[in-house]
């Protein structure tokens, strides 16, 4: 599953150096790592090992009590989580995160925000370029549907989608707002086996279209399986940072985290 | 000097009152969550008590205080038990529109019961001024002061020394828990909004006959109460006292040195500017985030 | 059907002069209007971005007093400076009226949307107490309790086409008519567009609309600024047409009157504000036949606490309901008989 480009290209997001304390709670203690251009990380660890923290400092939602993080060559330091999201950096959240009480379809549009084209003047006056900006978003938004596969729910309501769908739905408004590097938070905890299956397929689909993906995730399967690399973290600490099968026989990860069932799966 | 002691000493008999008025809504704003805009109507209501057990029935000054107090806990307690206790978890803005709602309908009703004309209440206290150096204060006013300071201890007493107070605070905490230790939530709410309100009909019975009585007099009681919660962090007793004062000198100092117009309008600004600057209140101690 | 309702109702309005010519109802009319046009404005904050803005009022009286002051002329001195300005025509103080009333709420967006919820509940209302303490206080510019008379109507028109002064209860009428349809179809354009859609996405769900790249101050700040300038229109409006204005215009119950219409009406939609600007508009003509003001006021009071426990999301949205409902049993044997028809005939 090794994408051959992964060696090449430089690194498109870097984490230099990251803490996060609170008060006197270690969350985060000198985190660094790199993603590469198209390449797919997974970061693991236990509960409590400060992957979802590292998340929220790479996408804003958290300032680091130190350290850096850079994207495409841009500082995120001090950006908001929206001007993150403007920068091509996207993520989901770990709990199913759609707009429950609007239509699957308009959640699209509501992602789509960063392409929309259309100026306020324009708006107030509906002028004919405004109103084709709103129909080629429309177009834009039947597409994203489709490639996630729920097109056919595109007039239910967000919060009344199954399970598994209110995930696609969660990644599908992420797409939309244009990722360069898609940050998926435990994308397939709670979904059985053939959404999850389902979800790999997307997952591959996404990628032979060029985009990086960060992904927090517990199913270990899954992970082993997809991951170009995996770094593995305990008590906020990188323990281990490498190819699935070195993971898989790194001693101190077996000790902390795996337990050594792992090479089953 | 001799006017700057004149004020300090005006600043101390507001301020005791504001201090009741915080205390009273930082516990049902602060801990309940309610954006109660009956609390300045619970001001009024203690005040129309007081002149209806002092004036009219005639009954003792100081028995009068302590009866227009309990009628405003009852009056509490029932306006938590009928509004809002079916509406425990909702969200900040439907509470607000039912403490809206009942406020147009006490004031509304006190304007019917009372009529709109100002009414006195005479104290049996000395005329004369109580003269002491270059200041000099009514008996009435330093009555006043010495009630709301008793009051203010009394409360700091009920919430920090005692079975209930320690109820009360381990539901503010976290009110799941303490349902599982056994503590009655419904309970200690009722009694919250009872004991909040209660301190609002203080303010109102001391000041009362200090001023005089009219329907509208709640609606700028209520948002000076918010402006001391706010500078007092929400939820703080001791703040709320020490943010009463405050208020009070910023009041004092505002309508003696720029003008007496604008002595109403030093909470709004003390609002604006704590929130904008410091919107954990003067007094909060830095919380741990997410 | 639903689409040509707002033309129907719009056509409906315009002909009321035509067959009602009571004077007083055309008045009642006429207010119950401006304060409809400053509810739409408040609904577009509280309904589709969830802020609730309990100083609304502060931006229907700078309009007021913004445009009469413009057309009456004023002379003051600031720090020894003598300012004197000239009376302009009043189409002119509605402009700036409205402008003026639009910065205050931009100014306000950036400044109280650092605090949200109850918090800015406050703000806003210390904004509006403020507001009112200084139209009461600096009586060199306001005239203080003692109001501003004799504010000029507005007059429209050029020299090429001449001159109209909106002076009686059917020009009026008209002109707020007007300004309605005109509020309307600005709020529905912004709120089905991409501009609509980020802060009704902020108000679902915050996090998540930062997370797609949603600005918050941005869009908040945005509806605070259509919202001011809306109110404040509705203000000028207010001005020219009673002719009088004084502090009393910011008292905190002309905001609750917009907070009840549009909760009435239904936060949030288009319709709602109208159909609960209407209701509360003609309520107190039917209502003072038989009580005073003060058993009406408790009537308000009565129907907000009912409002927020039997219909929570207003009037629009439940009738919405009752048409897209599901058939009840009786409809449903009419509908599977229809289809046993249909089989037949195949």
């Amino acid at each position: 599953m090794i994408n051959p480009q992964t060696k090449l290209s430089a690194p498109i997001l870097t984490v230099e150096h990251v803490a996060v304390h609170f008060g006197g709670l270690v969350a985060i203690s000198d985190m660094n790592f790199e993603v590469h251009e198209g390449e797919l990380v997974s970061l693991i660890g236990p509960n409590g090992a400060g992957k979802t923290t590292a998340f929220n400092v790479i996408t804003g939602f958290q300032k680091p009590t130190q350290g850096n993080v850079t994207f495409r060559g841009t500082s995120l330091n001090g950006l908001k989580p929206h001007e993150v999201t403007r920068l091509g950096l996207v993520r989901t959240f770990q709990r199913t995160s759609v707009f429950e009480k609007i239509s699957v379809f308009e959640n699209v549009l509501i992602g789509l925000h960063r392409r929309t084209a259309a100026s306020l003047f324009g708006t107030l006056l509906s002028l004919p370029k405004e109103r084709s900006a709103e129909e080629a978003l429309r177009e834009q938004a039947w597409e994203i549907l489709r490639l996630v596969g729920i097109e056919h729910e595109a007039d239910e309501l967000g919060g009344s989608l199954p399970y598994g769908d209110q995930r696609l739905l969660g990644v599908a408004l992420a797409l939309a707002a244009s990722p360069r590097a898609l940050l998926l938070d435990e994308p397939v905890s709670g979904m059985n086996a053939s959404e999850t299956a389902r979800f790999v397929e997307l997952l591959n689909k996404l990628r032979s279209k060029g985009t990086t993906i960060v992904l927090v995730e517990h199913d270990m399967p899954m992970v082993m399986g997809i991951s170009d690399r995996i770094v593995v973290l305990n008590y906020g600490r990188i323990i281990a940072n490498g190819t699935p099968s070195v993971i898989q026989n790194d001693p101190e990860v077996i000790k902390a985290y795996l337990g050594g069932g792992i090479k089953h799966a | 000097m001799d006017q700057l002691l004149q004020h300090l000493v005006n600043t101390l008999i507001m301020g005791g009152t504001y201090a009741l008025l915080g205390i009273g809504l930082t516990l049902i704003f602060g801990i309940m969550r309610i954006v109660n805009f009956t609390h300045g109507e619970l001001y009024t209501f203690g005040a129309y008590m007081m002149y209806f057990f002092a004036t009219i029935l005639g009954m003792n000054f100081f028995v009068s205080i302590a009866f227009a107090i309990a009628a405003g806990m009852v009056l509490g307690a029932l306006i938590e038990f009928t509004l809002l206790r079916n509406k425990r978890g909702a969200d900040i803005d439907t509470t607000m529109l039912l403490m809206i709602g009942a406020w147009i309908i006490f004031q509304n009703v006190e304007q019917l019961t009372w009529g709109g004309i100002a009414k006195s209440i005479p104290s049996p206290l000395p005329e004369q001024p109580l003269t002491l150096g270059p200041v000099s204060l009514s008996w009435l006013r330093a009555m006043v002061l010495v009630v709301a300071l008793a009051l203010i201890a009394a409360t700091y007493v009920v919430i920090n020394r005692t079975k209930l107070g320690k109820a009360m605070r381990a539901t503010f905490q976290d009110s799941n828990t303490a349902a599982l230790m056994g503590v009655n939530i419904n309970a200690i709410y009722t009694t919250t909004f009872g004991l909040g309100s209660a301190l609002a009909a203080a303010a109102g019975a001391l000041l009362g006959p200090v001023f005089v009585v009219t329907p509208t007099m709640g609606d700028l009681a209520s948002l000076k109460a918010f402006a001391i919660v706010i500078l007092g962090g929400l939820g703080n007793i001791s703040g709320a006292a020490i943010g009463g004062f405050i208020l009070a000198f910023a009041e004092e100092i505002g309508a003696g040195y720029i003008s007496s117009g604008y002595r109403d309008a030093m909470g709004f600004v003390i609002i604006i500017i704590v929130l904008l600057f410091k919107p954990t209140g003067l007094f909060a101690r830095t919380e741990r985030v997410g | 059907m639903k689409r040509y309702l707002p033309i129907i109702a719009l056509l409906f309005f315009a002909s009321v002069p035509l067959w009602l010519h009571d004077k007083y109802y055309l008045h009642t009319l006429v207010v119950a209007g401006i304060f409809m046009l400053a509810a739409m404005s408040l609904n577009l904050l509280l309904g589709y971005t969830g802020q609730l803005s309990l100083g609304h009022v502060a931006f229907f009286g700078i309009g007021a007093y913004t445009s009469a002051l413009t057309s009456l002329g004023f002379s003051l001195s600031i720090f020894g400076y003598q300012i004197t300005h000239e009376p302009w025509p009043p189409f002119i103080g509605v402009i700036l009226g409205t402008a003026v009333a639009g910065l205050c709420g931009y100014l306000i967006g950036k400044l109280a949307f650092r605090v949200r919820g109850a918090y800015f509940v406050i703000v806003t209302v210390s904004f509006a107490e403020v507001v009112r303490l200084v139209a009461l206080n600096w009586v060199e510019l306001t005239n203080g309790p003692l109001a501003l008379p004799g504010i000029p109507p507005l007059t429209l028109g050029f020299e090429w086409t001449g001159y109209m002064t909106f002076l009686s209860k059917a020009q009026n009428y008209y002109l707020v008519l007007a300004f309605i349809a005109f509020a309307y179809v600005v709020i529905k354009r912004l709120v089905y567009s991409p501009y609509g859609r980020a802060m009704i996405a902020l108000r679902e769900n915050e996090t998540l609309a930062v997370s797609v790249g949603i600005s918050v101050t941005r869009y908040l700040v945005l509806a605070a600024v259509f919202s001011g300038a809306l109110a404040g229109l509705a203000g000028t409006l207010y001005a020219h047409y009673i002719q009088i204005i004084d502090p009393m215009i910011f008292m905190f119950l002309n905001t609750v009157t917009m907070v009840i219409m549009v909760i009435t009406g239904g936060k949030g939609t288009l319709a709602g504000p109208v159909v609960g600007g209407l209701i509360f508009g003609i309520a107190p003509v039917i209502l003072r036949n038989y009580v005073g003001p003060e058993v009406q006021w408790i009537l308000y009071g009565v129907l907000m606490i009912l409002i927020v426990y039997v219909l929570p999301d207003g009037i629009v949205p439940a009738i919405e309901r009752w048409f897209n409902r599901p058939p009840t049993p009786a409809e449903k044997n009419g509908s599977s008989l229809a289809l046993q028809t249909g089989k037949g005939r195949a």
